[in-house]
């Protein structure tokens, strides 16, 4: 079977690091749900962040601070499927036009 | 640059141009970068957003427990590349290697990656599509707007086809407390993916979590009020119900209209291509310059036929991106086919439904573990006597099993034994597929020219 890259593990981007010019950072998060299989570590670690919807299906907050990020990354590792992916980059977005309207 | 010179140069100082800056855009510019590629990288997207992540938007983002806008997807990786967002590719010129952008720009490119993926089929006549409460679920923007519309005051929400989006809108709905009806077409919920057994399924879910469902049953008109808010909706048995809000959910058009007369092979079933997400021209034949990656493509697949599949699936999206990408700056020895199976989940009425492989072309079914009436179960599908698909409720830890088994063309009936198996389930049937005689929105095709030096393949535009 192919596999893809998300198998590695992936440094976070370091929110601490980063100087004092942003207030109110947020990192994005994606759950590759396909390989989800509900084992729920994310939930006992981060329950802000992760939560079962039922007896098995994933419910996450796409978008976490860093007030979560300790819980986060501890997650993340912990995923026995390795199924979350936590931004690796805060590159901005060179060229987006403003969104009018 | 022609098509197939020095890949290194391409490389190092080539252009790639992505058109569609979703899921499978985004991880095809990362792959780029992520092997070597240094050159210059564009990326076009009709919608004004970053990349976003659309299976909240029928989940978490209706149950208010994530905004429509924080959906943005994590990066990988930096990826340098210049964005084009807000505005539409118009059309591509393939002997000036060039697109074309619906403000009158062209962006030129050494190889160009098509992922611009589907959009939400409409509701059929504009007039009634356009009345205030009138919906459909695709874009962010989409989610927003049903959202908010649904957090006010409603008295009752039509859902218009009980497809995964249809049945995940119908289940937020529910929880939001709000009374649903939905109306379908064939005879139960979710029966095009899973067929008729495993719809039956759904079918008493639903109900049982208080929809008004009613299959079997089409809607033939929307009437406004006389300020043009949605109020009441007309229904093929002759009845009508009054609702404020409906939500058509009628699956998804493939966003191909922009490559007309470009000669690749695009039409509304998607834009075909080789193993190797090289597209194909409308002659067949194969280019080396064009790919495609995402929704709007449709490869042929060694495990089904080598039938030509096209896939609406967020882990298709990936893995075709990644290949596509590795493809694109490779020497042919090099690269790679294609070859993911077919993998989707969906949760609704408080279960996690998966699958893997291509139901639709079962055969024969079997429940292997568990038990339909529980509502918790794997199903799995056989085609000729093989493992072909696997569907399960509640049960995604043992999906990765037969995922195996389909890889490896294991025989059906299964004869392993399995947890929590059940004599009385294990005698295949019929899964129950309805008849393939939908009418077809398929390209039609005609050969021109009258000596083989003239021979070309032309399409024949669909009349909708």
């Amino acid at each position: 079977m192919p596999t893809t890259v998300w198998t590695e593990r992936r440094r976070l981007r370091s929110l601490r690091d980063r100087g004092p010019r942003r207030e109110r950072v947020q990192m994005r998060l994606v759950v590759d749900l396909n390989r989800c299989q509900g084992f729920a570590q994310c939930v006992f670690l981060a329950p802000d962040v992760f939560s079962l919807h039922g007896g098995e299906a994933l419910l996450f907050s796409p978008r976490f601070d860093e007030a979560q990020q300790d819980r986060v990354e501890k997650a993340a590792a912990a995923c026995p499927v390795q199924a979350i992916l936590v931004d690796y980059s805060d590159e901005p977005t060179k060229g987006v036009k403003p969104h009018v309207g | 640059m022609s098509a197939d010179t020095d890949v290194e140069v391409l490389r190092r100082q080539g252009r790639i141009v992505v058109v569609g800056a979703s899921l499978a855009g985004l991880r095809a510019a990362e792959t780029l970068r992520d092997q070597g590629f240094t050159g210059s990288l564009t990326m076009i997207g009709d919608e004004p957003y970053e990349p976003y992540d659309r299976p909240p938007l029928s989940k978490q983002a209706l149950l208010g427990r994530a905004r429509p806008e924080d959906t943005a997807l994590p990066r990988r990786r930096d990826i340098d590349a210049e964005w084009r967002l807000g505005v539409a590719a118009a059309g591509l010129d393939r002997d000036a290697k060039l697109v074309r952008l619906a403000n009158g720009d062209t962006v030129p490119y050494d190889r160009l990656l098509i992922a611009t993926g589907t959009r939400a089929r409409p509701w059929f006549h504009p007039e009634e599509a356009a009345l205030d409460g009138v919906f459909v679920l695709r874009t962010r923007d989409d989610s927003a707007r049903l959202h908010r519309k649904l957090a006010g005051a409603v008295s009752r929400v039509l859902v218009i086809g009980a497809g995964f989006t249809g049945s995940e809108v119908a289940s937020a709905c529910r929880e939001l407390g709000l009374d649903v009806t939905v109306a379908e077409r064939g005879p139960a919920p979710l029966v095009g993916a899973l067929g008729g057994v495993i719809g039956a399924v759904a079918d008493r879910l639903q109900r049982k979590k208080g929809v008004d469902l009613r299959c079997g049953i089409s809607v033939t008109a929307l009437e406004g009020d006389e300020v043009g808010r949605l109020r009441r909706a007309h229904l093929s048995d002759g009845s009508a119900i009054d609702v404020d809000v409906a939500v058509v959910s009628l699956g998804a058009m493939r966003n191909t209209e922009w490559l007309a007369g470009s000669g690749v092979a695009a039409g509304p079933r998607g834009i075909a291509c080789d193993a190797g997400c090289r597209v194909f021209d409308v002659n067949g034949i194969v280019t080396d310059d064009i790919y495609a990656a995402g929704d709007v493509a449709r490869s042929p697949h060694p495990l089904f036929d080598y039938q030509f599949l096209a896939l609406e699936h967020w882990g298709n999206a990936v893995e075709q991106a990644e290949i596509a990408a590795h493809n694109m700056i490779c020497a042919g020895p090099d690269r790679r086919p294609h070859l993911w199976l077919p993998m989707f989940w969906s949760s609704q009425f408080g279960v996690n439904i998966k699958s893997v492989g291509v139901p639709s072309l079962g055969d024969q079914l079997v429940v292997a573990q568990g038990a339909l009436a529980e509502e918790r179960f794997v199903a799995v599908y056989g085609y000729r006597g093989r493992v072909i698909a696997a569907a399960s409720f509640d049960g995604a830890k043992w999906l990765g099993f037969y995922e195996q088994q389909i890889a490896a063309g294991a025989p059906f009936p299964p004869e392993y034994r399995t947890v929590d198996r059940r004599t009385e389930t294990l005698h295949p049937i019929d899964p129950a597929f309805p008849d393939p005689h939908l009418p077809t929105h398929g390209a039609t095709v005609t050969l021109t020219g009258h000596s083989p030096s003239e021979r070309r393949v032309a399409f024949v535009p669909a009349h909708a």
